[in-house]
């Protein structure tokens, strides 16, 4: 069906002259989760009586202030985030007690209230450009994210929307379309950082009557949520980038593969399928050229391990997701044995701004081999946590100090020196220390490290962090998502938790660390699938960095960071009032006494959670 | 509540729905727990049946990805985000000490009276509010071992 | 051009192996590998075959497709220390009872363990105890001895299209077992025992029944006689080291042995495989004649008879009734032999030698007993045949060869190509249709073109004025292609005949344990040659089978007498036994039925079910009726199907339902 995009986008424009104000209400899932939806229906509700004639949802009535919903911002832990347009208000925190103050000052009136606005330091920030978080990232993915409306497919159409599928379907042959993700040198954003222009044209050659396209949106890396954002936050993008590839590939069918946790962006792209097959976007003849296209969704069902491609395939073929050898791979054989071209949501995503812009274009930003933004998942202990976009190439010294703000320490104290550690890359990447903050991020730069791009997790560590048990943790996650299949992945990731675990509790020899790193090795030259084959770099990463922490552990029995329990006390000095504060605090009452004597600690009982230490006002409990 | 029977016939309809299509085994068996809330055994090999699979095949799949259950979970669910970020944030005290209000370790999950199921979770992905935890359905950010406690005690009374 | 390979500095030609492995072993290197088979699918979950190739790095051998020029080293360091790495991690998890273990020897796990060079384990143990599965006679399953490789779940599955065995959990939570953890029993299971012949190490083993045995032998008041199938000659050499050039059949060796233990009458099975033909060639006339039940199944393989049984109940009127040889040899054994060897009764014991897991089922089953008692007290395996001969401390070797006992031990070559695919076929053309040709012919070749090693033949032979199609199958998965295509009238035969086993009998689980083709077409060909060297080709002409028709059944086939003693019955087998509760009380009234299997749900159970709901709801007979889905009521042919009570109603209306449960209610 051929579909006039320049008539919709003028529609839309029309419907939506007469709107002089606009409120933005982040609903990603940070967001929603910290009350967004609350202050949204309070918007809604209260508006009328104070007099704000609002348009929620595009009518034929005319008002001139229009209150949507919107993707994740990125800004999360300081959501529920509320943006004011045209002032470019950006308030946050926000709570359903606030929002009849801010209709009434910042809607009605331009009146900013400074309580809400974000601040830097001593410094008011009115709205994203004075936030140093934003104003330090170059959005282009996350550019639409946190305004268009994700559920409104005519706002992402009159934003340009659905021109470069258009494009693809009408003026390009298959060969010009991957020619073009060629010379733009556009990477898988997935892990692999295979070229996905490569890939694409791997898959067009194969001769096959039936082909496939898969968008992998199961991000499972614990720390990671870019893909979740793209997909609540800006769907039609995905879709757009999908129809692209499949018509390069040649392509009749797709399927959009998301994790289940995910359930708002599941409903998203749910109704981004539809709304794009009822428009005429997806099924037969695509904008009037001879492409035909169906697209459907599937909700994962919690395991990590179908983030590999081939595991994926699997799952969707109704099996347990085991990842297969390579070769065949996915190209030459994928879903039903039919050549199938897998992409990350974050790489289809690129994929229209590619075709409407250029190759060259595209290639302005980030390195000469890795080409174009990044979005980055920061947390743990930076000022600062959320989503972040930036070119290949930026430092990471750039990325922790400056746009997520610094560590702070236990008193919010900021100090480069609080800064121990990175962990990029989530459970497959590597832990890099502060010699590394020099380094650019790029695929291959990371790697000489020992690091890895990965899926974009990027986990801070303070010196409060144990590098063991950073490894442990990680160690603890791929044991208990490996699929069992390979015995080096199966029996390997179990057997050095065990010996982390033996680490962080004292039980390790010296023996213990070689025996590690032997095995660490081992599985990663030989596992199966991707999951198992990095498994061993968090182990591997801090090793090489942290030989010293390990040492501590195994022959001083000490934990630096003061993080393994199991090798810490509490104890009440005798600073202790008898207050029983403590006591009270205590979630597993293991700690008793009598009133103005000094309390005691039952060291069986106690799980060491520190809650007695934090709530002493004394100073009375010490920790060794 | 639904009843049995209201239950039993939806499974015949997502059956159906899906035309008794084996590669849809996944959707079929989530659509179901919705219905069930867990997997009961012979639903399974009623799936098994109408779907021409082996009861090996569809137990494999069930007991393979986290999100099913084959036994029944408590009224209430926990789920502690144990992400890293929340990891890094202390997540395993808000974990244990929840296990050792409810009498609970790693292979029990679920209160002996059907009260509560704790079950952790690697990433929510709202990193920005760790340690977070989720009780039916909701978040809670910023949690602390007691604030969690709290939690369980104004559901209790 | 040739294509090559550089394989440890030597040059190795390949030409149509998929993948490097296969040319590595070609070149004599024996690399190891626990989940490589070449019938099944290419699963890469040993990680053992890795290899180190020029500019690809380390990779595995089983997954890479040769291409000519490779440059691969089988043994650098690095590859070593993973293989021994692969296997410590194993047996950090494995139960190393090995002294006990009845796997011992022929365990892959051990001989790597000791080839490799394994002195310690330094990783935890971290096993977890389990108890064996014994709900079966055919099979023993131990899952602490499991490696996962996953071999027996692509055999039962990919092979065998059974898929009794399945992956359970992930990670190192995974296991291999039945449905929802149950016992063996309790699945499908055809007990084909495949699974324990692919299987590495101990976790799946054939039972053992050596130990009563030797206690009847024990017995003074005891006459223990035992008989041995075509199949196990044919191999049991293997163990004593009898291989393909010096293997021939061990018929002789194995006669004598026996008579050392202390049997008291050595017969063959062969000689009742002579007879089953005879029996089964008469049905088969009679059927053509009649035009009934065509195309005849073979029902010697107890596997496939309950793969039948199990999946195409309409199928089983195929089935030929008669016994299988194993199961006549029981009849005459239990009930004619008392009276030819003079001894009592309850004082004989009877033991069949047989190549396979599943005869210790069929032996059991109920179908073939005699007032409620079992023919056959004891089936050995061929392995547990070894075993006896190993604990007797006979050097089999060196053995002297001794003759059967009669009457039961005489046979024809026909009774003897039993053991092979194709055998009974031949062996039923040699019977019917040996006449027609006429003139000089070698009577052991004329019907040589129904053998082969395909999982699937076809042959066609004029006779009785039309041409008569024959399908030969191995293979449970090539049988339900057969069965699905004769349903659909795809396929026309006349004839059918099926075996489980790859190869036949000769692959049979209870043989000693084989990996490659080799060994299998070595057996095929020693029952080829054993066949040649006998006098007598066609069954029809065993003296002593014509001698027991005259004295004891009623002289020819097919007579009342012979009906009596060598035919059977079938029965459907349930595959599920579940029901789905669908009253929300649990009361004592009367219990109804509404079958949800896959014929009635397409005949409508759902109409009926909210119509037994809605009546039940309104006549207020909540708390007497029981109402459940069930799966299923084996009556497929007249869905949909309601039982009420004790009675199923076939073709059931609302209104039969209706008036049923009125019925039992007043």
């Amino acid at each position: 069906m051929d579909i006039d995009l320049e008539t919709i986008t003028r529609e839309f424009a029309n419907s939506r002259k007469d709107i002089k104000k606009r409120i933005i209400v982040c609903a990603g899932t940070g967001c929603v989760a910290n009350g967004s939806l609350d202050v949204f229906e309070t918007l809604t509700s209260i508006s009328k009586q104070i007099g704000v004639d609002i348009h929620i949802e595009l009518k034929e009535e005319i008002k001139d202030t229009l209150i949507s919903k919107s993707g994740c911002q990125g800004f999360c832990q300081h959501g529920p985030l509320l943006n004011i347009l045209p002032q470019g208000i950006l308030y946050t925190k926000v709570k359903a007690s606030d929002v009849k103050e801010i209709l009434e000052k910042s809607v009605l009136q331009d009146e900013i209230i400074e309580r809400l606005c974000y601040h830097d330091k001593d410094k008011v920030c009115k709205g994203q450009e004075d936030i140093p978080f934003y104003t330090k990232q170059n959005r282009i993915i996350l550019k639409q994210c946190g305004v268009v409306d994700p559920e409104d497919i005519r706002e992402y159409i009159a934003n340009n929307g659905y021109k470069a599928a258009k494009k693809a379907c009408i003026d390009m042959t298959e060969k010009e379309i991957c020619d073009e993700l060629i010379k733009s040198g556009l990477r898988g954003r997935g892990g692999a950082g295979f070229p996905t222009g490569k890939k694409w044209d791997f898959t067009r050659v194969q001769n096959s009557a039936k082909k496939y396209v898969i968008c992998n949106g199961d991000e499972g890396d614990p720390g990671a949520f870019m893909d979740r954002s793209v997909m609540e936050g800006n769907p039609h993008s995905i879709i757009e980038g999908l129809i692209i590839t499949s018509k390069a590939i040649g392509a009749d069918e797709g399927y959009i593969y998301v994790r289940t946790e995910y359930s708002l962006a599941v409903s998203r792209m749910q109704k981004a399928v539809k709304d794009a097959r009822d428009i005429g976007i997806l099924g037969k003849n695509i904008f009037g050229s001879d492409h035909s296209f169906i697209l459907h969704v599937m909700e994962g069902a919690g395991a990590f391990v179908c983030g590999e491609e081939t595991a994926l395939i699997a799952s969707i073929e109704g099996k347990r997701g085991m990842p297969s050898p390579k070769p065949p791979i996915p190209s030459q054989s994928g879903l039903w044995g039919n050549p199938t071209a897998i992409n990350n949501v974050e790489t289809l995503a690129n994929v229209p701004i590619i075709i409407n812009y250029g190759a060259d274009n595209f290639k302005k930003n980030g390195t000469q081999n890795s080409a174009g933004t990044k979005i980055f998942a920061i947390t743990g202990n930076v000022l600062n946590t959320g989503l972040i976009e930036v070119p290949f190439g930026t430092t990471l010294k750039h990325v922790i100090f400056d746009i997520a703000g610094g560590v702070p320490d236990e008193d919010g104290n900021l100090s480069e020196d609080n800064f121990k550690a990175v962990q990029i890359g989530g459970p497959s990447g590597g832990c890099l220390t502060k010699e590394h903050l020099d380094i650019v991020l790029d695929f291959d730069s990371l790697k000489t490290v020992g690091a890895m791009v990965g899926s974009g997790g990027f986990v801070v560590m303070s010196k409060h962090n144990c590098m063991v048990n950073v490894a442990k943790f990680f160690m603890q996650f791929t044991q208990s998502e490996s699929c069992g299949k390979c015995v080096l992945c199966r029996e390997g990731t179990l057997q050095m938790l065990l010996m982390l675990t033996d680490i962080t509790e004292g039980r390790a020899t010296v023996n213990t660390l070689s025996l590690l790193e032997e095995l660490a090795r081992a599985v990663a030259i030989g596992s199966l699938c991707g999951l198992g084959k990095t498994a061993s770099n968090p182990v591997l990463s801090t090793l090489r960095y942290f030989k010293e922490e390990y040492d501590a552990h195994v022959k001083d029995k000490k934990c630096p960071a003061g993080e393994c329990v199991k090798l810490l006390n509490y104890q009440i000095t005798d600073k202790c009032i008898g207050c029983g504060l403590c006591a009270t605090k205590c979630p597993v009452r293991a700690i008793s006494g009598k009133l103005k004597e000094r309390y005691k600690i039952d060291v069986p009982k106690c799980i060491k959670c520190g809650v007695c230490k934090d709530s002493c006002k004394f100073d009375a409990i010490v920790r060794s | 509540m639904k009843s049995n029977y209201e239950k039993f016939k939806s499974v015949c309809s997502i059956l159906e729905k899906y035309s008794f299509d084996k590669s849809k085994l996944i959707p079929i068996l989530q659509a179901t727990q919705e219905e069930y809330k867990y997997l009961p055994q012979e639903v399974l090999t009623f799936i098994s049946s109408a779907l021409n699979i082996s009861p090996a095949n569809v137990y494999g799949v069930a007991t393979f990805y986290s999100h099913f259950s084959l036994i029944p979970k408590g009224k209430h669910i926990i789920r502690v985000c144990d992400g890293t970020a929340c990891h890094v944030k202390k997540s395993e005290s808000i974990i244990e000490a929840l296990r050792k209000k409810l009498n609970l370790n790693n292979s029990q999950t679920t209160t002996k009276d059907m009260l509560f199921t704790l079950e952790t979770v690697s990433c929510l992905g709202t990193c920005g509010l760790s340690p977070a935890v989720v009780l039916d359905g909701k978040v809670y950010g910023q949690m602390t071992p007691s604030k969690a406690i709290a939690l369980i005690d104004q559901i209790k009374e | 051009m040739e294509k090559y390979l550089m394989i440890n500095g030597i040059k190795v030609f390949f030409d149509n192996e998929k993948n490097i492995l296969e040319v590595i072993r070609k070149a004599k290197i024996e690399l190891p590998t626990f989940c490589y088979h070449s019938e099944l699918s290419t699963y890469g979950s040993c990680r053992l075959c890795m290899v180190e190739v020029e500019s690809m790095g380390i990779i595995p051998a089983c997954s890479t497709p040769p291409s000519s020029g490779m440059v691969i080293n089988t043994n650098t360091e690095k590859i070593i220390n993973l293989r021994k790495i692969v296997i410590e991690l194993l047996l950090a998890n494995h139960d190393r009872e090995c002294t006990t273990c009845q796997k011992s020897q022929s365990c892959k796990l051990q001989t790597l363990a000791r080839r490799l060079g394994i002195e310690t384990v330094r990783f935890k143990n971290v096993v977890r105890k389990t108890d064996k599965d014994l709900s079966t006679y055919a099979l023993v399953r131990q899952q602490d001895k499991c490696i996962l490789c996953g071999d027996c779940v692509r055999f039962c599955d990919e092979i065998q299209s059974i898929g009794a065995l399945g992956f359970v959990n992930r990670g190192s939570k995974s296991v291999v077992c039945p449905s929802f953890s149950k016992d063996l029993e309790l699945s499908e299971c055809v007990y084909c025992g495949q699974c324990s012949r692919v299987c590495p190490t101990g976790a799946v083993i054939p039972r053992s029944e050596v130990k009563e045995v030797w206690k009847a032998l024990s017995d003074k008041n005891k006459k223990v006689i035992v008989a041995i199938a075509p199949a196990v000659r044919a191999a049991i050499g293997e163990v004593f080291g009898f291989t393909r050039e010096n293997g021939t059949e061990a018929a002789g060796k194995i006669v004598t042995a026996l008579k050392i233990m202390g049997f008291y009458k050595v017969f063959d099975v062969s000689f009742t495989a002579d007879m089953t033909i005879v029996e089964e060639a008469n049905e088969f006339l009679e059927r053509i004649k009649e035009g009934n039940n065509i195309p005849l199944f073979t029902s010697c393989c107890p596997a496939w008879v309950k793969f039948v049984e199990q999946y195409y109940p309409e199928f089983i009127k195929n089935l030929s009734t008669c016994r299988s040889p194993q199961g006549m040899y029981g009849a005459i054994a239990r009930r004619i032999m008392p009276n030819v060897l003079s001894v009592k009764k309850e004082d004989l014991v009877v033991v069949s030698v047989m190549p396979c897991t599943a005869k210790k089922y069929e032996a059991r089953r109920r179908e073939l007993a005699n007032n409620g008692e079992i023919d056959i007290d004891y089936v050995i395996t061929t392995q547990e045949l070894a075993i006896m001969i190993e604990e007797s401390g006979l050097r089999f070797q060196d053995l002297d060869a001794y003759a059967f006992d009669m009457p039961l031990g005489f046979k024809t070559g026909a009774g003897v190509i039993f053991g092979n695919s194709g055998g009974v076929t031949e062996a039923v053309l040699r019977n019917v249709a040996s006449d027609i040709t006429g003139g000089e012919y070698d009577e052991s070749e004329q019907f040589s073109f129904v053998r082969g090693d395909d999982g699937i033949r076809e042959a066609k032979i004029n006779l009785l004025g039309r041409e008569l199609k024959i399908a030969i199958v191995y293979g449970l998965k090539n049988a339900r292609q057969i069965l699905r295509e004769l349903k659909t009238q795809k396929r026309k035969y006349d004839f059918v005949e099926v075996m489980a086993c790859p190869g036949g009998c000769i692959g049979g689980a209870g043989q000693p344990v084989y990996n490659d083709l080799a060994t299998r077409k070595n057996r095929t060909r020693i029952l080829y040659e054993n066949d040649k060297t006998l006098e007598l080709h066609k069954p029809q002409d065993n003296p002593y089978v014509q001698k027991i028709y005259n004295d004891y059944l009623g002289s020819k086939p097919g007579s009342k007498k012979a009906h009596e003693y060598l035919h059977t019955h079938y029965t459907y087998k349930k595959r599920f036994k579940e029901s789905v509760k669908i009253s929300e009380k649990n009361s004592k009234g009367l219990e109804v039925n509404v079958c949800f299997g896959n014929h009635c749900m397409k005949k409508g159970s759902k109409e009926i079910l909210k119509h037994i709901v809605d009546y039940v709801e309104n006549k207020n007979y909540k708390d007497k009726v029981n109402i459940a889905a069930s799966i299923c009521l084996e009556k497929c042919f007249s869905a949909p199907n309601v039982k009420v009570a004790d009675t199923t109603i076939s073709h059931a209306s609302n209104e039969s339902v209706k008036e049923a449960i009125d019925k039992e209610i007043k």
